[in-house]
């Protein structure tokens, strides 16, 4: 390390205890202090210091930034017909509704398919198969889709769903987004049963009870505001996602309770509203961007506080 | 809980239990612990199932995709499409060179701004920051990543770009538009759409992913070696650079291919603000495309088997490219744990 070259006085301090050597050691002190290379090292640190503090100056910038321009934009086209009007004509004015319901049901439907899905397989990844080679190959590949580009999804689910049905619809997007669901539900319950003491299972099989109790009853219990918090996070990430319905779910004008048909949702409406001339339809397209981060942001801020439960009991 | 099956009725006489427990049990108690293995089977292996099914979802999308590629594939050869730079619907010439190169160009802008911040922020939240700040700072920073792609989309388009064409583009023109080499990088309109402001926009994405990574290895260092460091007159700065980083050095390359992982797949946000020109730019302040901005914008629309095919192709790419950055960000992660002793 450099750091030996820097201050080293002291020990000249504590060996002579005579005033005058004092003075002198006092100086030598001083000396070295106002070297060069200790200014420079202290520069160094400062300027490193400084800059740190800067970056993270500029995350919170933009973190603000972006809600401030939400918040600007959004409230002024946040009235109350954008909750009782389908999505207009170009010109007119309308609202967010058909948009709003399809996105909830797609929602509703993508979680129910997904959350199960994944809360099984998170639970065979760590109460069954632990170390075993195809769990940690299952843990590697979800690891993978965690990441994987959600417009990848896309294309899947319409090879594999719309090309075969022949056209899109509310279905398919629920199944995008229950495929982009799932791997957040694995890793957090897997996460989440792995702090579940053992001891507490081993309890449960002393007396008796068969390996699936032991699980259902005792460690999904003890696990379950945690697995909340997973299922909680994939509604977030879910509600947000755009690109995964683009060739899925489509988009429909209209107000339409039908899944089997396309089905207007929320980030599509935006994406189309927002690349388009007409103002009225950018105000909306605003209007539904705050809603949609308000939904997120608070279905964050819920999960993190269920967590914290989890880690408290 | 359910009886004890097996040990308890059968055992009547201290002298012999092994033997005793041996004894098969009857009766009720039998019938009821038979059961119980059934339902253990049938629970283990409904488990297992939904675990493979995890697992066989990549082979599939892997599969789907190639399947859908094929006609192109077949048409043009692999490297044949990823070297043009053709995209014709009409004369049905097609390739993947464009959408490559943005994809690549608007990553490398994304980590060039991204890492640096990400490094900053993590070493802040470690080294710096007062305990009781901690916890609301870090929520902070990943509540960046909370925030749906559409809406950073929204903003780039709305608010950032108008800004970089007014401000920041003809800056950079004037000062590093004259270097050698580089300097045609910077030249051009300042329209404010294209490469380089996806590039920012990517770059604020990613900094919650990378930092994230970033704060958990540094936070992995064993304190006795930064303790000792301290002790022979280290600075702070000289302590994350000569001992943290080194010691760390795995996990931070593991967290940045993480981030790149997702800035090379990110589509919507990049979609808004890169402008759907199918045209290679030596100038990064150019309208461009990326594989998934492509994607999104024509894949819709597009009739007829080999254009559907080629956008197919394209996700491929795509898909592998992304495959293999995950992969080896996984596995330098996993490194890691191995190093530290801990289980996955």
């Amino acid at each position: 390390m450099a750091a030996a070259d820097g201050p080293e006085p002291p020990a000249a301090f504590s060996e002579n205890g005579e005033h005058g050597e004092h003075a002198g050691a006092h100086a030598a002190y001083a000396e070295v202090y106002s070297s060069a290379l200790y200014r420079r090292r202290r520069w160094t640190n400062r300027v490193a210091l400084t800059l740190s503090v800067a970056t993270m100056a500029i995350g919170l910038f933009f973190l603000a930034w972006i809600l401030w321009t939400l918040a600007e934009r959004g409230l002024v086209a946040l009235r109350p017909v954008v909750f009782t009007q389908s999505t207009p004509p170009p010109g007119s004015a309308g609202g967010l509704i058909n948009a709003i319901a399809g996105s909830l049901m797609m929602t509703v439907v993508g979680i129910l398919v997904g959350a199960p899905v994944g809360i099984m397989a998170g639970t065979y990844l760590s109460e069954f198969g632990k170390n075993h080679w195809f769990a940690e190959m299952a843990r590697f590949v979800n690891d993978i889709l965690l990441s994987a580009p959600s417009i990848i999804i896309g294309l899947f689910v319409y090879a594999v769903i719309v090309l075969r049905m022949g056209h899109f619809s509310g279905w398919a997007g629920a199944m995008a987004l229950a495929i982009i669901a799932i791997p957040i539900v694995v890793r957090t319950t897997e996460d989440m049963l792995h702090l579940v003491p053992v001891t507490l299972r081993e309890a449960a099989a002393a007396l008796g009870a068969p390996r699936w109790k032991v699980v259902v009853l005792i460690a999904f219990r003890a696990a379950r505001s945690g697995i909340l918090t997973g299922v909680l996070l994939a509604i977030a990430r879910v509600s947000g996602e755009t690109a995964p319905l683009l060739f899925t779910a489509l988009n429909n004008q209209f107000w339409s309770t039908n899944m089997n048909a396309p089905i207007a949702n929320l980030p599509m409406v935006i994406f189309q509203f927002a690349m388009s001339p007409y103002t009225d339809w950018v105000k909306l397209a605003w209007a539904g961007s705050l809603l949609i981060t308000l939904s997120v942001l608070l279905l964050n801020i819920v999960a993190r506080i269920v967590f914290r439960q989890q880690k408290a009991g | 809980m359910s009886a004890p099956p097996t040990v308890a009725p059968a055992a009547p006489a201290p002298p012999a239990p092994v033997g005793a427990a041996l004894v098969p049990p009857q009766g009720r108690v039998a019938a009821h612990a038979r059961g119980q293995r059934y339902a253990d089977r049938l629970f283990q292996g409904g488990t297992l199932f939904f675990a493979v099914l995890v697992f066989s979802l990549l082979a599939a999308i892997l599969l789907s995709l190639y399947w859908g590629a094929l006609p192109a594939l077949h048409r043009f050869g692999f490297f044949g499409f990823a070297r043009s730079r053709a995209w014709n619907p009409v004369t049905k010439q097609f390739g993947g060179l464009v959408d490559i190169y943005g994809t690549l160009v608007t990553s490398a802008i994304a980590m060039l701004f991204g890492i640096p911040i990400s490094f900053g922020i993590a070493l802040f939240v470690t080294e710096l920051c007062p305990r009781w700040l901690k916890q609301p700072l870090s929520t902070a920073i990943e509540l960046l990543a909370a925030i749906p792609s559409i809406i950073y989309g929204m903003w780039g388009l709305f608010v950032l770009a108008p800004l970089l064409a007014d401000h920041v583009q003809p800056w950079m023109t004037d000062h590093l538009g004259g270097w050698p080499l580089l300097g045609s990088l910077f030249q051009g309109p300042p329209l404010g759409i294209g490469m380089f402001t996806a590039g920012i926009i990517l770059a604020v994405m990613v900094i919650p992913f990378i930092s994230a990574v970033m704060r958990d290895v540094f936070e992995s260092v064993p304190a006795i070696l930064k303790e000792s460091t301290y002790a022979v007159g280290a600075t702070t700065w000289e302590v994350v650079s000569h001992i943290v980083l080194p010691y760390a050095r795995i996990g931070v390359a593991g967290g940045i291919m993480l981030g790149l992982g997702r800035a090379l797949g990110e589509t919507m946000a990049v979609t808004f603000v890169i402008g759907n020109a199918h045209e290679l730019n030596s100038s990064l302040f150019m309208p461009g495309n990326t594989i998934s901005s492509h994607l999104a914008n024509e894949f819709s629309e597009a009739i007829g088997g080999l254009y559907t095919s080629s956008l197919i192709a394209l996700g491929l790419i795509l898909f592998i490219i992304t495959f293999i950055v995950l992969a080896f960000s996984k596995l330098l992660l996993l490194r890691l744990q191995r190093m530290e002793g801990r289980p996955s």
